[in-house]
């Protein structure tokens, strides 16, 4: 059975690429056969994120219209052997996603064998986050720590909840997780940060990870690589985390409490 | 910031309770916005009037929807002015 999983925020620049990319590395790596699909129509990011951007040739509008098939538009991604992009258009016509096209391209999908497809939601609630999030089974919600994005996380979750197809049809809800990102430990201590635990109260959705602010995120970005593939970094470990959790393994939360410096380095500095 | 704020640790403006607390009237507001205007109103109140009209000559603005919540169960109320006898 294919599960749809929609990473979705409402806010851009929170992280749904960055997650999108690592999270369906991490599957990947476990061995699921896994498509990560750009719903960015006009505003193509996902493919620069992967390090596929001069390998695109065709996209998901091109499927969609019937211009190209998936096999000619699916890009074998450069690090994991079961892990295809399929990149978003350039195109600026906004209504080039239809819902039947959508539909056509993951049922298509199904029949390939796919185990995971990913859906990277634009930001906003305009049609191309509707479309990423209508099909979905399960939605893992990018917030940070921080105002506006926990209003906009909870203004998409009721939008999950009144216009997926699962919702519209009656049948069992869409899956919530909520995914915090650029989360400081130290801030939090200094009471300059919402907690990771006041996020949860706010928006009550289950918590599958934590994401600690970090330089290697950049990085992983400049040279087109998923951040989640970079050795000895919290933010690689804590989305492999995120992956155990989401295939049911019990992991701890890590990176979230902020040790004090001692005497020593409160005196010299460091 | 003193050796000695940097030695006791400084007071600090806690300006995440500040947050939260702005927060949870924010949520609290659009999720009653939310339950309280379901999207199909004004798609109902429009396949009434063409109903109705197929019937009885009614102005769009003759017809009224609404729904209203009682403790724990919603009354959805529709309201059609009917026209005068002479007018029909």
């Amino acid at each position: 059975m294919t599960r749809v999983i929609v990473v979705t925020s409402g806010k851009g620049g929170v992280g749904k690429t960055t997650s999108s990319a690592s999270f369906a590395s991490g599957l990947a790596l476990r061995g699921f056969k896994t498509a990560v699909i750009d719903f960015d129509v006009g505003l193509r990011n996902l493919d620069l994120i992967m390090g596929c951007e001069r390998r695109v040739v065709y996209d998901f509008v091109n499927v969609i219209s019937g211009d190209a098939n998936l096999h000619q538009a699916l890009i074998k991604d450069r690090h994991c052997e079961n892990l295809f992009v399929l990149p978003a258009s350039q195109t600026r016509d906004k209504d080039a996603l239809t819902e039947e096209g959508v539909e056509k391209v993951l049922n298509d999908l199904k029949h390939m064998g796919f185990d995971y497809v990913i859906c990277d939601s634009p930001a906003g609630i305009e049609h191309g986050a509707i479309m990423a999030l209508t099909f979905a089974d399960e939605a893992i919600v990018v917030t940070n720590p921080e105002v506006s994005s926990i209003r906009d996380s909870d203004r998409i979750l009721g939008i999950l909840q009144s216009k997926s197809r699962r919702a519209r049809d009656g049948q069992e809800p869409v899956k919530e997780h909520l995914l915090i990102t650029r989360y400081s430990a130290k801030r939090v201590d200094e009471g300059e940060m919402l907690s990771y635990k006041d996020v949860q109260e706010l928006l009550r959705v289950p918590l599958i990870g934590v994401i600690p602010e970090s330089e290697s995120v950049l990085q992983a970005s400049n040279s087109g690589t998923p951040v989640i593939h970079t050795k000895d970094e919290d933010a690689a470990d804590a989305y492999q985390d995120v992956v155990a959790r989401f295939l049911g393994e019990e992991r701890e939360l890590r990176f979230v409490n902020f040790e004090k410096p001692g005497l020593f380095k409160r005196l010299f500095g460091g | 910031m003193s050796w000695l704020e940097k030695f006791f640790g400084s007071p600090q403006p806690k300006s995440a309770s500040l947050a939260k607390e702005r927060l949870t009237l924010v949520i609290a507001h659009q999720r009653a916005d939310e339950d309280s205007t379901p999207d199909f109103l004004p798609a109902l109140q429009r396949e009434l009037v063409a109903v109705i009209s197929k019937y009885v000559k009614v102005n769009p603005d003759d017809i009224r929807v609404q729904l209203e919540k009682r403790d724990n169960y919603e009354v959805l109320e529709v309201n059609i002015v009917m026209p005068e006898p002479s007018a029909r």
